[in-house]
């Protein structure tokens, strides 16, 4: 069990991630897009987007950087073990607040707003509520993971982000995650589950950051024909 | 210099009787769609107003359009950065009350009611939610024929340097229809905003367009399109706009809202422009300079120079021809009566406008106004609509053209009136506004008749020289909505959110009446 979910699931998850939205950016362009609702209501929108994307940003960079740098790394800037520990939870917390903050405001828009509500497809409010229960599982290992710091102990996050390597080098090992508390397990379950999910949901948008802007002239002029050489 | 051409309108005001058969006709073809009940490529405003959606001239309030900014020509909205800053929620963006609450009327009530004493009534209900409404609040067209009280409608930014609390007043009140659609500007601010790009002018046509599978739903263009004809279709997640109605342009057809229209006051033409110059022109510092810019972007199809480049541009034959023969050039540039809506939003709209005469018949009957020496036709002056007005919406508040084109339409009249009521030419009129018979004859033509043929001079986008294989091109599916020429299924899809079928019929909520009906049978 214990490896089916943490070294088949992931690559289950990743795959489906990456070939989903492959073939949803290929075949089904149409239905790309960030589905904004601000048409509807704007003064919650203005509070509880800017939380939430400020935070589940902060949170998804701090993930990445934090579980995917290998441990010699920290150790060779001189970041030990603890000061990673303690960044970790400073920084998870002030932007997992954030992010729940806006989150809470953005689910109950959703659910209360009546023209909000009408025009929510089933994948929106889902994929809303897994986001706040895995934010919210995720925020609770954090007095763990404070009572693992006071005591000294950063074996936890260190087979963390072992594991996280592991998956992502190839070599999935479930059994890194031995020492790892029941909480983080669901944590990593419901977080692997977002990238299964992603392709089916509007969070494909993540994937067209428009920074291409920055550089691209005011206007744009397209012909309508191929022009053949 | 680069020539471009542009598809372009004129509409002419004076003519305007505020049928909305322009606005209809482009709803059933374009918007009647779920998530676009609300949007009106084509509307008709009444002026003064705050039109629709609501205030959408003040651009102190929306953001839209272009400003210079330390000598750089610059979105209103601020720079890219700023706007890439705002992703999360667009500051500037309308709400759907600012346009109106879709609604439909609950007709099946009428036949299903039980037996009640009053009559049943239909009552409105919203097509977003499928909630009732208490009543309807506002609509594409609420201050049509002067409705609503001056107080609201007098917000009309178009009053700006105005004593408008004169115009209050019932004996000084003025009014003018104003029909308006996408300008397919040659500076659009809504391309400029986009932030996926998904937003373009099209090279051939100078057609503005949104591409429908690369739009991401930023929602940038609908605020930063100063004339927010733009609009966030609210079921698709997509940008939606007027299409110029292309496919019938590319065959050398008019707009629908060209082709209904009632009063023949709208023409369909090419017009020639340098694309080189469109930052410099765009870039004056006075904005009343910027009407006279406008036309010096503009190319004299003519001009052997412009000839030779529109071949090198590879510009089609049939295209200079109908560029020579285009209503638009000869009312924009050889008689100057045509103007650009708010050419200080720096877009350089391709809509150009007649102004209305708006005279004051019964007025010169009783003798109470000076007129021309024929005793019938009105003085400039004595117009109920104040110039400035008029100015304020046409050239960014300079009175001297506006004024010309006005008395160049009047001399017309006048003219006519004494060849056809006197029998003889009265040429001492057309040289006061500078005009000979030739023209005049021209613009009586072009203007007063106004046939079918003169109208609209559309050449076709010779669709047979760009197919590789026609025949390969036959049969295969237009436009469709997702992926419905090549999925297993119409139906089937791995990603759920398909859009809604046409005929989707909205399920009203049932409505419980806050107080019982006395008597009836009703349960």
């Amino acid at each position: 069990m214990e490896t089916l979910l943490f070294s088949v699931y992931p690559y289950i998850a990743l795959t489906t991630f990456l070939v989903g939205s492959l073939i949803r950016f290929d075949r089904e362009q149409y239905t790309w897009k960030a589905d904004s609702s601000q048409l509807f209501e704007k003064e919650q929108l203005r509070k509880g987007s800017i939380l939430f994307h400020i935070g589940i940003l902060a949170l998804f960079m701090g993930h990445a950087a934090g579980l995917l740098t290998p441990h010699s790394w920290f150790l060779g800037l001189g970041v030990s073990d603890m000061v990673h520990q303690y960044v970790a939870i400073i920084a998870g917390a002030v932007f997992g607040s954030l992010c729940m903050m806006g989150g809470v405001i953005l689910w109950k828009r959703r659910m209360t707003n009546p023209r909000v509500r009408a025009n929510s497809h089933f994948m929106d409010i889902f994929i809303l509520n897994w986001l706040l229960v895995t934010l919210g599982v995720g925020l609770l290992t954090i007095p763990v993971s404070i009572y693992h710091a006071f005591s000294g102990d950063a074996s936890v996050m260190v087979s963390l982000a072992d594991w996280a390597q592991s998956i992502v080098s190839f070599q999935g090992d479930a059994t890194l995650l031995s020492e790892v508390g029941f909480l983080y397990k669901i944590h990593l379950f419901l977080g692997m589950s977002v990238f299964l999910l992603f392709p089916f949901t509007r969070l494909v948008h993540v994937w067209s950051v428009p920074i291409g802007y920055l550089m691209r002239p005011y206007q744009i002029v397209r012909s309508k024909y191929v022009r053949y050489r | 210099m680069k020539v471009r051409a542009n598809f372009s309108l004129v509409f002419n005001l004076d003519k305007c009787i505020g049928c909305h058969t322009c606005s209809v006709s482009c709803k059933n073809v374009w918007t009647n769609r779920k998530g676009m009940e609300y949007a009106w490529f084509n509307n008709v405003e009444s002026k003064p107003g705050i039109g629709y959606p609501k205030n959408w001239e003040d651009q102190e309030k929306w953001n839209g359009g272009w400003v210079m900014n330390a000598g750089k020509l610059e979105l209103k909205s601020g720079s890219r950065r700023q706007r890439l800053r705002n992703i999360f929620m667009n500051p500037d963006m309308p709400l759907i009350d600012d346009y109106y609450e879709p609604f439909t009327y609950n007709y099946a009530h009428l036949q299903t009611s039980p037996l009640v004493e009053a009559t049943p009534t239909a009552r409105p209900y919203s097509l977003i939610d499928g909630s009732q409404m208490d009543k309807i609040a506002w609509g594409p067209n609420w201050e049509d024929g002067l409705a609503g009280e001056f107080e609201k409608r007098g917000e009309d930014t178009n009053f700006n340097d105005m004593e408008k609390q004169v115009y209050a007043e019932f004996e000084n009140s003025f009014h003018m229809f104003l029909p308006r659609m996408c300008n397919h500007c040659i500076n659009p601010s809504c391309v400029a905003s986009c932030p996926s790009g998904a937003m373009y002018k099209r090279e051939e046509d100078g057609i503005v367009l949104v591409d429908q599978d690369k739009c991401r739903s930023w929602r940038m263009c609908i605020s930063n399109c100063p004339y927010k004809k733009v609009f966030y279709n609210w079921e698709s997640g997509k940008a939606e706009k007027c299409t110029g109605c292309y496919p019938r342009v590319e065959s050398g057809l008019p707009t629908v809202c060209s082709e209904t229209c009632v009063g023949r006051i709208r023409y369909n033409g090419v017009m020639l422009y340098d694309a080189d110059r469109i930052e410099e022109l765009a870039s004056m510092d006075d904005t009343q300079d910027l009407y006279q810019a406008q036309l010096d972007i503009l190319l004299d199809p003519n001009d052997p120079e412009v000839i030779k480049q529109a071949k090198e541009d590879g510009i089609p034959e049939s295209w200079m021809k109908a560029a020579r023969n285009s209503p638009i050039y000869k009312m924009v540039v050889d008689w100057k009566v045509a103007f650009p809506l708010h050419p200080e939003f720096r877009t350089m709209p391709m809509v150009w406008y007649v102004p209305p005469l708006s005279p004051v018949q019964s007025q010169i009957d009783q003798g109470n106004l000076a007129t021309a020496p024929d005793g019938v036709i009105p003085q400039i002056e004595t117009l109920r609509m104040p110039i400035k007005y008029l100015a304020n919406m046409l050239t960014a508040g300079k009175e001297e053209p506006v004024v010309l084109a006005l008395k160049r339409m009047i001399a017309m009249r006048s003219y006519y009136r004494s060849l056809n009521v006197e029998g003889k030419k009265d040429l001492e009129v057309l040289k006061e506004v500078g005009l000979d018979e030739a023209q005049v004859t021209e613009m009586y033509r072009y203007m007063a008749i106004a046939n079918y043929e003169d109208r609209f001079v559309i050449p076709t986008s010779h669709e047979e020289l760009h197919q590789e294989d026609p025949y390969a091109f036959q049969g295969q599916n237009g436009f469709s909505f997702g992926n419905e020429g090549c999925s297993i299924s119409p139906n089937a899809s791995l990603f759920p959110e398909k859009r809604k079928k046409m005929e989707h019929v909205m399920a009203f909520k049932p409505w419980k009446p806050a107080a019982k009906i006395s008597g009836g049978e009703s349960a």
